[in-house]
């Protein structure tokens, strides 16, 4: 980065000798090696000689151009703060949106929603296979009926609305046109983000229906339809956070991400779409864990990576489509069910770290993250965490601040070199869907998980009050997030509604449709809108689909 | 239909023989369900024995959740006994065979049984073929085993079963060679699984020319079993086996060769047990420097894995 | 003679992290493990416990559905006659549902602030506990449930 002199080399090998050394002889250092959670060695000290290849036009730059090291834009939040975005989601619509409302009375300024496990796996309320999970995790949605009332009141327009569906995302993306629609708010003014990373499903969050490739079609549709019709809203946000929490290390989850990102602009561009035409609206989703260097250095690379990928690999001619803008969730693992207040202290250091990266969008969890979906006291604290970084510590005022410290240009550099290595294997071994179809990814994300496992169990790394500073007398209590037993019930009865009121001669034509399009390769957007549009649910598309599609089963390994 | 009961008893019973409590006959003796479930059809045929065989990620598990589905759906009653290696080192393992075929765990007319294979170092776990016994005993109409190919030592299941698949995979010539060496003696079927990859035809070509020098009709299918493509044909091809009657006399030919491979292989280990490297381990052992298990698995490092010191 | 455990994943919960861990943690301990995959219903549990014989059912729930889950699983293994299996539970499971599961049966808890070693500890003493220790019990020829050779 600067004009490297090649003393300082030899002056580092001098204080080695005369000043550490006898240092160390009277008191050691407290252990061998120092690593990062990602498994990474750190030295002791970081010098202009470790960072020589970097080269600071090259590879960091200016915010808002290529490599993007520096962020996305050029003002970033001098112009205004990322995005605070709290998911919300339990029992029934109505209770959700009661949620919603009163998070932006609290000064949020997005939306994101946790759909209950029927709901992201593709059944139904009524399904046999539902039973003892509706809204349990999240909020029930079978129909645009509970769309509907799940933005009541929120106007569409002016707030973004995330949306956290992957194998059924295209129905849910349906039902927010119908939603958009039925409440006359135009279209092309809708900005908000449907998760749809189906790739990342099949390596860390589990949650399927269909095998890969028919998966990739259905994220390949609602790509080229959004791009069509959406101007703003970004229709796929490609993941990490779900492999990182999964246990994989830090360069993994950036590289599975981007690998992930490489395969839908694949299968995007494949169907004659030009890159630039969709690509500035992907976005993408990392963790915030809580190796605070790591991960600052983590996100840089990120955008850095991205940026020479679409440019040197797609040939993007337009700057948005090589910019990387991503979501942020601290990190629900590095919280404890023990003395659970202290998980504010972790969080709070974990979305300073995803400020300091330069994220366009954060959650932060609740102090009760290891014990229950969210209460609404532990939500506002987390909440006010958030507005505290961006109104108290002043660190919004300048850009990609800890930009040029040795250490982390090192770090960040090597999460680059991580990168491509594994695009190589990956590419070495048929590209991404292959790589999940033969369990690369899965294999190697078990192994990286088991490892931190151990490592985590050999003391390398303390959990304070789990493997340190165990305090046995007390685990004080905390007032949870209650699971009302009844809103099951009141889901069933809002279906069976929805079905007795609908023209099921028109929804079953509607489904028709869909199965009749799902065989052709013509765009299944438009067919799914009109069956969400005459009440289909989400389940019933889901099934018709299962005959064409077939059904993926795991393979799981250790 | 099998019931609860008979279910819970064989498995009872294959512990009781896995864990060399008692032989087969003493665990019927004691399981009274299997018993009756046997005395109630004395004129009962015996349950059809069909042995899967063939390298470590090859199929094989896949490839009998599909035949699970075929023999249901042909409404025979069928029981799986799948052996998977154990750590020689902890002695622990993970049996992953069972999880491949758990959609059928709902089905009482299917009978799911892992088994580590312990100290045995070949294909089959001591007690399999107690184990089949039992399951034929239960009344199930047909017993699926599947065993870990390595080498020559799965050879082990001509002594178990009365049809034999050996499923391999497109690969290279080599693999084929390998290939030739042990298992064209015992195959019945030869399946090419996961013919979804580069190489397949190939590889069954090359199967197809070298069962054509040997003089028994081998043939040679290929399958992708993850998604059921060539499994009905399979299943054609095991009911036509199934159906013949030579298998007495082919079953004793195929004991004498397992007897002689067998031999070779006791022939072979002590000869390695002769070599100056061998030796050298020993005097460690004698040295007290190493361990019995690492001496083990120090010899077995120096067999190539082949032969074994138990 | 190796513990043999079951893994099991109930219902639509997809968290498989812990389950992973702790099957090749066991693994490496010395013991059998065979795991289920993810999405089962608690039949297929069960069925897998009675075929496999193991010596503990070892359910790990993370979505909150324990409490209609366990008692399904418990009742179940009661009607096969086979509640001599120990079943424990691993996950996100809240302290003030603990005294509950195991009223119905359910022998521990593991949460996720055991260690590895606990959980080895845990189950091997489980095992010696229920004096399901197959060896035994086969050599003293009692097939039925609940009919241990320790008692
Ligand atoms: C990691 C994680 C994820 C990952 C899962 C990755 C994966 N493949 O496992 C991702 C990001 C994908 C995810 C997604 C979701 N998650 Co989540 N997740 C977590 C989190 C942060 C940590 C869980 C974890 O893996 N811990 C590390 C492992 C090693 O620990 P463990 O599982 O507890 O296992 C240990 C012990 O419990 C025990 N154990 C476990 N099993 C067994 C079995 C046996 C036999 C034994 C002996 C012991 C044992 O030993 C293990 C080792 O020590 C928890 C919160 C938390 N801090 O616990 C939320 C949490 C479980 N998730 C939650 C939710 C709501 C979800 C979603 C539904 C969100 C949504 N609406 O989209 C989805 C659903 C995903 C799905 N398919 O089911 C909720 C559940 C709420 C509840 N129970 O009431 C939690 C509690 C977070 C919260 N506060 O809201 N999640
Ligand atoms: N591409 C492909 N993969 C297959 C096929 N059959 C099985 N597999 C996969 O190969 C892996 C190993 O399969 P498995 O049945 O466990 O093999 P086994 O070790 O021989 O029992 C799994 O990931 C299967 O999904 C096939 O026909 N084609
Ligand atoms: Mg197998």
């Amino acid at each position: 980065m600067q004009t490297t002199e090649r003393t300082i080399a030899d002056q580092q090998r001098e204080w080695e000798q005369l000043t550490l050394l006898p240092f160390t002889e009277r008191r050691p250092e407290a252990r061998e090696a120092f690593r990062t959670q990602g498994g990474a060695t750190l030295e002791r000290v970081y010098t202009p000689e470790h960072v020589a290849d970097v080269d600071y036009l090259r590879d960091i730059g200016f915010p808002g151009q290529f490599p993007y090291t520096r962020g996305p834009y050029p003002t970033m939040y001098r112009a205004q703060p990322w995005t605070m975005r709290q998911i919300a989601g339990f029992g029934t619509a109505d209770d959700t949106n009661q949620r919603f409302r009163y998070l932006i009375a609290q000064g949020q300024t997005g939306i994101s929603t946790d759909f209950d496990m029927p709901t992201l796996m593709g059944y139904d309320s009524d399904d046999e296979r539902s039973e003892g999970e509706v809204g349990r995790e999240g909020v029930a949605i079978d129909s645009v009926d509970d769309m509907l009332d799940l933005y009541a009141g929120i106007d569409l327009e002016k707030i973004s609305v995330s949306m956290t569906i992957n194998p059924s995302a295209w129905i849910l993306l349906a039902m927010y046109l119908v939603t958009a629609e039925e409440r006359g708010f135009d279209r092309k003014k809708l900005s908000g983000t449907i998760q749809n990373d189906i790739i990342k499903e099949y390596v860390a969050q589990k949650e399927w229906v269909y095998p890969p490739r028919p998966a990739m079609r259905l994220v390949r549709d609602s790509i080229t339809y959004s791009a069509e019709h959406l101007p703003r809203y970004n229709p796929v946000n490609v993941s990490g956070y779900h492999s990182r929490e999964a246990g994989s290390t830090a360069i993994q989850e950036v590289a599975f991400t981007l690998a992930a990102g490489i395969a839908y602009v694949e299968e995007v561009v494949k169907a004659g779409i030009d890159v630039d035409d969709f690509a500035p609206r992907l976005s993408f989703f990392f963790v915030s864990q809580i190796d605070f260097l790591e991960e600052v250095a983590k996100f840089r690379a990120a955008r850095r990576v991205w940026a020479r990928v679409m440019k040197e690999r797609f040939g993007a001619k337009k700057p948005e489509s090589m910019r990387l803008r991503f979501h942020c969730q601290t990190a629900g693992v590095s919280c404890t069910a023990r003395e659970p207040l202290n998980n504010i202290a972790r969080t709070a250091i974990e979305a300073l770290a995803a400020v300091c990266g330069g994220a366009q969008s954060l959650h932060t969890n609740g102090y009760d993250e290891a014990l229950s979906i969210p209460s609404e006291p532990a939500m506002k604290i987390a909440l006010r965490t958030q507005q505290i970084i961006a109104e108290e510590v002043g660190i919004i005022g300048t850009i990609d601040p800890l930009a040029g410290s040795y250490a982390l240009e090192r770090l960040t550099s090597d999460i680059e070199k991580g990168c491509f290595d594994y695009f190589a294997e990956i590419d070495k071994r048929g590209g991404t869907i292959k790589c999940i179809e033969d369990n690369f990814l899965q294999m190697e994300l078990a192994d990286a998980a088991y490892d931190l496992h151990r490592r985590k169990e050999a003391g390398e790394r303390h959990i304070v009050t789990v493997t340190k500073y165990r305090d046995e007398s007390a685990n004080p209590h905390v007032e949870l997030h209650h699971v009302d037993e009844a809103a099951s019930q009141r889901q069933l009865d809002r279906l069976a509604k929805t079905k007795a009121n609908r023209d099921s001669a028109a929804v079953q034509k509607a489904l028709d449709e869909v199965v009749r399009v799902a065989k052709t390769d013509e765009n299944i957007m438009p067919a799914t809108i009109a069956a969400v549009r005459a009440r289909a649910t989400g389940g019933e598309i889901i099934k018709a689909l299962r005959p064409v599609f077939g059904t993926y089963v795991e393979t799981p390994v250790f | 239909m099998i019931a609860h009961r008979v279910h819970r008893d064989l498995a009872r019973a294959i512990s009781a023989v896995e864990n060399g409590v008692t032989d087969y006959r003493g665990a019927l003796a004691r399981f009274t369900a299997l018993g009756s479930a046997s005395n109630g059809t004395t004129a009962r045929k015996r349950a059809d024995v069909i042995g899967i065989t063939g390298p470590p990620g090859a199929g094989k598990s896949t490839l009998v959740d599909r035949l699970i589905e075929g023999v249901r759906a042909a409404g025979e009653t069928v029981a799986v006994i799948a052996v998977d290696p154990s750590s020689p080192f902890t002695h622990g393992a993970v049996l992953g065979d069972r999880v491949r075929m758990q959609r059928h765990a709902g089905d009482p007319g299917v009978f799911i049984r892992s088994m580590a294979s312990r100290s045995a170092g070949g294909g089959l776990a001591p007690a399999t073929r107690d184990a089949v016994r039992l399951a034929d005993e239960a009344g199930f109409d047909v017993v699926i085993v599947e065993t870990v190919g390595v080498g020559q030592v799965e050879l082990e299941i001509v002594a178990v079963a009365d049809v034999i698949v050996v499923v391999t995979v497109p690969a290279l010539g080599d693999g084929v060679q390998a290939i030739k060496a042990g298992l064209t003696e015992i195959a019945d079927i030869f399946v090419v699984n996961m013919a979804d990859r580069p190489g397949a035809n190939a590889s069954a070509t090359d199967l197809k020319h070298m069962v054509r020098e040997g003089k028994r009709d081998i043939p040679v299918l290929q399958t992708i079993a993850q998604d059921g493509t060539g499994v009905p044909e399979l299943l054609a091809a095991l009911n036509k086996k199934r159906d013949g009657d030579d298998s007495n006399a082919v079953r004793a030919v195929r004991f004498e060769i397992v007897r002689r491979a067998r031999d070779e292989a006791v022939r072979g280990a002590l000869a390695a047990l002769d070599t100056p490297d061998a030796a050298a381990v020993l005097d460690r052992l004698r040295d007290h420097e190493l361990t019995r298990n690492d001496a083990i698995d120090a010899l077995q490092h120096i067999f190539g894995g082949t032969a074994h010191a138990h | 003679m190796p513990i043999k455990v079951l893994v099991a994943k109930p219902g639509l919960d997809g968290h498989d992290r812990g389950a992973k861990i702790v099957a090749r943690a066991l693994r490496d301990a010395g013991m059998e493990v065979v795991y289920t995959g993810l999405h089962q219903t608690p039949e297929m549990i069960v069925n897998a416990a009675i075929q496999e014989d193991v010596d503990v059912v070892g359910v790990s729930i993370l979505s909150g559905a324990h409490m209609t889950i366990f008692p399904k699983i418990m009742t179940m293994l009661a009607e096969r006659e086979v509640d001599d299996i120990a079943v424990v539970g691993g996950g996100v499971i809240q302290e003030a549902d603990i005294p509950k599961l195991k009223e119905i049966g359910v022998r521990e808890i593991f949460n996720a602030e055991a260690s590895t070693q606990d959980l080895i500890d845990g189950i091997e003493r489980i095992v010696a506990q229920t004096g399901r220790d197959r060896s035994r019990r086969e050599a003293a020829g009692t097939a039925g449930a609940g009919q241990a050779a320790s008692r």
